[in-house]
């Protein structure tokens, strides 16, 4: 059978072109790779290469037709022993014109005329599901830890439980953590096992990351989530999307963990909170505990789930004590957040080290008479909007707290949501308190007015409540 | 070096590998060897010839002149271990023995692609074949790799990974970051630059300050070799070599492969960076599919009628991949928000 040859598309948005040469002509034998003719783009000249090997039966397209139409057949290859009789109405395309006369291309225009096709209209996004907190069983011990400790905990018994499971990063091992987080592991777990990195951040984030698409389920600690940059492109790039862009077939099981946000006095390049950045990214989770309990039960979950995990931890909060419960295996569910103070005038959505803002000031608040409902979201990606929402049905007032910059911030995307789910229900708009949008200075008295305050939130919640 | 280079001050210092003897093949494996790369050939230039028809789109990146490389490669591995490149990937997946009707079908963006029609010509994967992708970020695949061998290492099996990369993506910190941790943690990783001489348009001359890229692992102790990836021969033999280094346990390993790609960076890349004689004269006196032709007529492994019988069963597979590509469904609207957690 005779091969058409097609006018080549040879860029993703290249709709037509001129067709400038021939370079082979009719009865000239071809091979693949052969180069036919040449044509013209908007960008640049190209070569068209024979994809089959035969003679060249017929040009279709003389040289010098401009405004040819992709896929448009342009000549016809004859296989071995085929001749010009085989070629049946192989007529050129009407659109083509002249180069010299070319009046406006009417294949345009027709386009222009036609209703644009209705696009189908997207699929709902599967709403997430999280289970409840476990129940304590009746009597559970709590003991009071910092988080630190807690966080060492939840690694120890995850890799007491799984083989697979392995720490590395800067100074885990030997130093014993940068932050003391990792203190006493290399002495139970060995080398192997606990692993000491150069300082190479977007190579042993790739290298963990490609431990994990081969099945290990590595634990990378970022000295602190500044440096995380470092490796951003692997971090996005191949953690989260490799899942999506593989059909299913191959995941990773990682969690990057480390001090996220501001500690204290160490000036703009170490004192970013990630929080919105890492929430943007389909196929991470992203949590960011307050206190000890939270911070164990979601670690060991987070090092249990399948997919990456971005484990925002806090400098300040590391020394902090609050109580866990005893248990052999406590384990939180990513993905729900919690109501830490029960209220009915004002609901106040903070994290991490915001919640100590947040809590610190319904405690004032109270003194004023107004009771505020304090959510600890724990987790910021999957974001747990019904207990969100629910909350702010029941008060109609809503304030965020965050140490991150405004703009596009996560506290932006808890108020869009709030106006979405519970517009009618709001007496007050939304109001957002958070770190200013400043790179971080140093001096004392600059850095506490960059961050956000106890006062700030206190103001932003009487603000709503028109007090 | 039969491979033609524009600025040929860097050719000078290279040292000859011509020299070397090449070991030679037996009737199985060149004719082996010449079925995979010629299947390869076939496949890359239907694709570009449905690229041209709009069935394929986005970036498309061709192999073809390359073949040997990844097919003697993978004629060195064993079952089990794990290979991972970039983004000019399509290569790669045929040799490893991936279906090249899931290939296209990927390329084609439909259901039954490898990646549900989700990760097209740059971005597949098939955990059987042991091939990890398809990356297209340059350069990114290097630490992945080096994270699959340390898994290899961390299992203490005796698998080994072969982790490619292009002469461009060699300027890329991130593969020094990884040469490090693999020569410090003696990982079972072969690096395997395909020096094609031109990352996209920039001639390696004009972009590396040591154009013998197989000296690259210096400073880390890492050996390395530069290989004649024209000829499939020597690069199984190069492979075999860098392999027992690696089972051994004596870490990393570096194989530079002399190669060269025919048609342009991605398909809306004119080549004005080069001229066409160039590109000419490797295909008429160094092209690895004609090579392997030409001695396995020499060495009567077959006749011009049993390489035409095999060249006609390939240009089969190819078509047949080609028509299940272009009548495959697209996926369902219901798979876009699935595979972003599990």
């Amino acid at each position: 059978m005779p091969i058409e040859v097609l006018m080549p598309a040879l860029s993703p948005t290249m709709e037509k072109g001129n067709l400038s040469k021939w370079l082979k002509k009719e009865g000239d034998s071809v091979k693949s790779g052969d180069i036919i003719a040449e044509i013209e783009t908007d960008k640049a000249t190209m070569e068209v290469e024979a994809a089959d090997e035969g003679t060249l039966g017929k040009i279709l397209v003389p040289a010098g037709t401009a405004d040819v139409a992709v896929n448009t057949p342009i000549a016809v290859i004859l296989a071995a022993g085929e001749d010009k009789s085989a070629i049946k109405d192989a007529k050129p395309a009407p659109q083509q014109k002249a180069a010299a006369s070319a009046p406006p291309a009417k294949t345009e225009k027709k386009t222009q005329d036609k209703p644009a096709p209705k696009s189908p209209k997207a699929p709902e996004a599967p709403a997430p599901q999280a289970a409840a907190d476990p129940d304590l069983p009746e009597g559970t011990e709590m003991v009071t830890m910092t988080m630190r400790e807690a966080l060492r905990d939840a690694m120890a018994e995850e890799m007491r439980r799984d083989g697979d499971v392995f720490v590395m990063g800067e100074e885990v091992a030997e130093y014993q953590g940068a932050y003391k987080v990792t203190q006493g592991l290399l002495q139970e777990f060995g080398p192997k096992r606990v692993i000491d990195t150069p300082i190479t951040e977007h190579g042993f984030a790739g290298l963990g990351i490609g431990a994990a698409l081969a099945g290990l389920k590595p634990i990378v600690e970022f000295m602190t989530f500044n440096f995380a940059m470092q490796a951003m492109d692997q971090l996005i790039n191949s953690a989260a999307k490799t899942l999506y862009m593989s059909g299913g077939q191959m995941g990773c099981g990682i969690v990057f963990r480390g001090p996220n946000g501001v500690a204290a006095r160490v000036a703009a390049q170490h004192s970013q909170d990630y929080s919105a950045w890492y929430s943007s990214v389909p196929g991470l989770k992203v949590i960011a505990p307050s206190n000890a309990a939270d911070a164990k039960g979601l670690l060991k979950a987070a090092i249990r789930n399948p997919n990456p995990v971005i484990f925002l931890e806090n400098e300040i909060l590391y020394g902090h004590s609050s109580p866990v419960p005893k248990l052999d295996d406590f384990v939180l569910p990513i993905g729900k957040a919690k109501i830490a103070r029960a209220g009915s005038d004002v609901t106040i959505v903070a994290w991490s080290m915001g919640m100590s803002y947040a809590l610190k000031a319904a405690e004032e608040l109270s003194h004023d008479g107004i009771e505020a409902e304090v959510i600890d979201l724990r987790t910021l990606k999957p974001m747990d909007t019904e207990t969100i929402i629910e909350s702010v049905k029941k008060t109609g007032r809503a304030v965020t707290v965050e140490e991150g910059w405004q703009q596009s911030g996560v506290g932006a995307e808890i108020a869009a949501r709030i106006m979405e789910h519970a517009f009618d229900y709001l007496d007050a708009p939304v109001a957002r308190v958070s770190g200013k949008e400043v790179p971080m200075p140093y001096a004392a008295n600059l850095e506490k007015l960059a961050l956000p305050s106890v006062a700030e939130v206190v103001a932003a919640a009487k603000a709503v409540c028109y007090r | 070096m039969a491979v033609a280079q524009k600025n040929s001050n860097a050719a000078d210092k290279e040292p000859a590998t011509a020299s070397k003897p090449v070991p030679e093949f037996n009737k199985e494996q060149d004719l082996s060897a010449y079925r995979t790369m010629l299947t390869i050939r076939r496949f890359e230039e239907k694709a570009g010839q449905m690229y041209g028809m709009g069935l394929i789109g986005g970036f498309c990146h061709l192999y073809i002149g390359q073949e040997a490389v990844v097919v003697g490669m993978q004629m060195a591995l064993k079952d089990g271990d794990q290979v991972i490149t970039g983004y000019r990937d399509h290569g790669h997946m045929i040799a490893c023995g991936m279906d090249p009707k899931g290939v296209m079908a990927e390329l084609t963006g439909r259901t039954h692609g490898y990646s549900k029609g989700k990760g097209g010509s740059m971005h597949m994967f098939s955990v059987d074949k042991g091939f990890f992708g398809g990356h297209g970020i340059v350069g990114a695949q290097v630490p992945l790799g080096t994270g699959l061998a340390f898994a290899n290492h961390y299992r203490g099996n005796d698998k080994i990974t072969v982790t490619y990369f292009g002469d461009g993506a060699a300027n890329q910190g991130q593969v020094y970051e990884s040469f490090n941790m693999a020569a410090l943690w003696k990982l079972p990783a072969i690096y395997v630059i395909e020096n094609n001489h031109y990352a996209m348009g920039t001639a390696v001359t004009r972009a590396s300050a040591e154009v013998n890229l197989s000296r690259r692992g210096l400073s880390f102790n890492i050996p390395g070799e530069q290989v004649d990836g024209m000829d499939v021969r020597a690069v199984k033999a190069a492979g075999e070599k860098a392999a027992a280094w690696c089972r051994d346990g004596k870490g990393p390993y570096i194989l530079e492969m002399l190669t060269y790609r025919y048609r342009g960076h991605s398909m809306s890349d004119p080549a004005k960076y080069r001229t066409r004689e160039e590109v000419d004269k490797v295909r008429t006196t160094n092209d690895p599919i004609d090579m392997a032709r030409q001695r396995i007529l020499e060495k009567k492994f077959a006749n011009e009628d049993g390489l035409k019988k095999i060249d006609a069963a390939v240009r089969d597979l190819i078509n047949q991949a080609a028509e299940f590509a272009t009548h495959d469904p697209e996926p369902d609207v219901s798979e876009l928000y699935t595979d972003i957690y599990r």
